[in-house]
């Protein structure tokens, strides 16, 4: 057992310590410390029971669920909660990774600059680039919130999804803001010096010897470690808010807006409110894809990426339940991972019956996720995790079923 | 978006509204729409001038933009009939102008190319290869609403459902083009080239367009003509302003919302193998297109497809003027923006009914 291993098994089973006492049905005491352990195990014996490069590819996988986990509990308080119709994340979501690499990037300089054009590069840190991120995204969200949340559901549908193309249109031709159609590189990465040769400057001589072993390619599974922090947060928040009478307020304006508004709820301020702390969310999910991307383009950001996926995510997993979203997004992002080793294995498959398919069955992978959209639709429009009732917890739990 | 001065609000009657009230109600009349759509127009024009493009110039974008408004009408056509008589936004609707586009070139290949009609650059072969895919993508339409949304219909869905599996089958239907044609750009006729017209007044028009703009007036009568005069045309419009009524009424709407998928599938194909005539075949080009489309529809009033056609027209020019001064890729933006004006002083559009 090598030192890498055991840091690598550490940091995983950090990170689904994190995770996976979310996912257990909640209400029973061994919820927090079961889970918690389940996930050190399971991170440990991950390790230690697969090669390295199936073990990167595990985190790989992990760190974009995550960052797609965070988009669908974004989605959750806008749509689950509060009923907005939002076909837009794709372009929240992309405000939100430019704006994390342009507070963080180093603005070029000399022959470079000529190569890629921004507005600013600040370097500032992670942590700013993140809270940039979702500021500079509530923003947007509260501009746009004012005129388009007092629409019909469906107009707000169709507005969205024009937000969301304009912001892509913005990205891709103002080659001043984010340098254009090319891709913004060079973002930095959060720790990145832990896993350099030379290591951080900050850091305590004696720790050195620790971090000696790590190289650069184990890097992912640190960032793992920040984006299950993130995830862990913002699912707390998420959790305590929603069942504040703060989450009760936006079930009511969703469920009945006429009559909260007749017990004095302030409905456009409460719609208003959810479109923006959603929003806020996908900013910071933007950011965190960023940062593990390190080069992104405005093509990243296409509807059908970032808004259809998302959507699935949320309907399959269960819409008005932060952990249905959760498992949505773990799920559907299994089954998109791993239709791309059948979209290989059908290649030649495709190719014997004509020789210009070979090389496309990528499609077939959105083929599958439509279908699994419109059944989910047709068969189980409630999704796998029904919405909670009980809506206090000083309530009993509420009967089963509706 | 000026101040609402205008000197229409009825003070004749003994007006016992405030103030507020009465402003609001000037802003929602349709003749502060069309001021407002008027002054948006014009100051598009005046950016144009202000940045230097000659009038003439002008003159021919706004050709131009008639000639995308007949293209964007009949995309608009089918989805606002869609949305009239179903009452959901169809987002599926994009891809159904790119299947029709990619259909039509299938048929072309198997026909045999005729000599270049002039000043046009393709032959018959075009014209017919795009009846032929009309019928096929109208079946296509058809197809996905009997599979998908006559379930939800049975089950009394709620409009969000409806939306959502348009979503999905907008992928859907694309990715099917996307495997069976190739995520490359194509051309009907790749390299032939059409020259432009010289026409009166300085107007340089392609003859392609000119043709576009009649093609798409053509149809806009005949469907005109058939929502008007028919029995089915009726009880589609009948459908569409109040779908129980027409129940009531013994209209069997199952069978109009079949006709109305069949109807909005073929428009949608003249209008993709338009599209593609005037610019490229690419898979996303419906998508691009859905924008423009849902912006005429809500101009025109739901499910009113005079209205559609009418707002198309104005959108379409918007669109090409816009290109004067401004990146034209941001084509959709303009849309969007005349949508969201509409939406907030009007959102019955300019043709629907109820109030001024």
């Amino acid at each position: 057992m090598t030192q890498v291993v055991v840091i690598k098994g550490l940091m995983l089973g950090v990170s689904l310590a994190l995770i996976l006492p979310i996912l257990l049905p909640p209400g029973r005491p061994w919820r927090v410390p079961g889970g918690i352990a389940a996930g050190l195990v399971l991170g440990f014996g991950l390790a230690l029971a697969l090669p390295a490069g199936y073990l990167s590819y595990v985190i790989s996988f992990l760190v974009m669920a995550g960052i797609f986990v965070l988009l669908a509990l974004g989605l959750n308080t806008q749509w689950g909660y509060n009923g907005h119709l939002n076909f837009g994340v794709a372009g929240f979501f992309a405000v939100g990774a430019f704006t994390s690499a342009l507070f963080t990037i180093e603005a070029p300089t000399g022959i470079a600059a000529q190569y890629t054009q921004v507005v600013f590069g600040l370097e500032m840190p992670f942590l700013v680039g993140v809270g940039a991120a979702a500021v500079v995204s509530g923003v947007i969200a509260f501009i746009v919130a004012v005129p388009v949340l007092r629409l019909r559901l469906d107009f707000l549908a169709i507005a969205t999804i024009g937000i969301a193309e304009i912001i892509r249109l913005i990205f891709q031709n103002e080659r001043w803001l984010a340098n254009g159609p090319q891709p913004l590189r060079g973002i930095p990465q959060p720790g990145r010096c832990l896993f350099q040769s030379v290591p951080c400057d900050w850091l305590p001589e004696w720790a050195h010897w620790i971090v000696e072993p790590l190289g650069t390619r184990d890097y992912l599974a640190f960032y793992l470690v920040i984006v299950a922090l993130f995830v862990a947060g913002t699912y707390l928040v998420l959790e305590r808010a929603c069942r504040s009478p703060w989450g009760r307020k936006l079930r009511a304006v969703r469920d009945e807006e006429a009559s909260a508004a007749m017990n004095g709820k302030r409905v456009t301020q409460v719609r208003v409110q959810s479109f923006v702390v959603g929003a806020v969310i996908m900013g910071i999910a933007g950011a965190l894809y960023a940062h593990r991307m390190v080069a992104i383009d405005y093509s990243h950001f296409h509807a059908l990426f970032a808004t259809f996926l998302v959507w699935i995510m949320l309907m399959l997993g269960g819409s008005g339940n932060n952990r249905g979203a959760i498992l949505g997004a773990v799920v559907v992002w299994a089954v998109w991972s791993g239709s791309a080793f059948l979209a290989h294995a059908l290649d030649p498959v495709l190719g014997s019956i004509h020789a210009e398919l070979a090389g496309r069955a990528q499609y077939i992978r959105w083929l599958l996720v439509a279908l699994l959209l419109a059944a989910v639709v047709l068969y189980r429009p409630q999704g796998l995790l029904r919405e909670e009732l009980r809506v206090s917890r000083y309530l009993k739990r509420w009967p089963s079923g509706r | 978006m000026n101040g609402p001065e205008s000197p229409q609000s009825e003070v004749a009657v003994a007006d016992e509204r405030r103030l507020g009230e009465r402003i609001r109600a000037t802003i929602q009349t349709r003749a502060f729409l069309v001021i407002v759509i008027a002054i948006i127009i014009a100051g598009l024009y005046a950016g144009g001038l202000v940045a230097g493009t000659s009038g003439t110039r002008l003159l021919w974008l706004t050709v131009w933009g008639l000639a995308l408004g007949g293209i964007i009408a009949l995309g608009g056509i089918g989805l606002t009939l869609v949305y009239g008589v179903m009452n959901f936004p169809n987002f599926s609707h994009g891809a159904l102008v790119s299947l029709g586009a990619y259909v039509t070139m299938s048929f072309m290949a198997l026909l045999p190319q005729g000599p270049t009609i002039w000043p046009m650059s393709f032959g018959y072969e075009f014209l017919v290869a795009m009846l032929l895919a009309m019928p096929v993508v109208g079946i296509v339409a058809l197809a996905i609403d009997r599979v998908v949304y006559r379930r939800l219909r049975r089950t009394g869905a709620h409009l969000v459902l409806f939306a959502m599996a348009s979503l999905a089958m907008l992928f859907f239907v694309q990715s099917m083009v996307y495997l069976g044609w190739g995520p490359d750009f194509h051309n009907y006729y790749p390299g032939r080239p059409n020259p432009a017209l010289q026409l009166p007044l300085g107007i340089r028009v392609r003859g392609d367009q000119l043709f576009i703009l009649a093609l798409g007036l053509v149809f806009m009568v005949a469907i005109a003509a058939m929502l008007e005069w028919t029995r089915m045309g009726k009880a589609m419009r009948a459908t569409s302003d109040n779908p129980q009524l027409a129940r009531v009424r013994g209209i069997n709407t199952e069978r109009v919302i079949a006709w109305t998928w069949v109807l909005g599938g073929a428009l949608a194909t003249a209008g993709g193998a338009m599209y593609g005539l005037s610019a490229q075949l690419r898979p996303e080009m419906g998508f691009w297109l859905l924008l423009p489309m849902f912006a005429a529809v809500i101009m025109g009033g739901l499910g009113n497809a005079y209205g559609a056609m009418a707002a198309a027209l104005i959108i379409g020019v918007a669109h090409q003027v816009s290109a004067s001064f401004l990146n034209p890729t941001y084509g959709p933006a303009v849309a969007f923006v005349l949508m969201v004006v509409t939406l907030l002083i009007r959102p019955q559009g300019l043709f629907g009914r109820g109030g001024g």
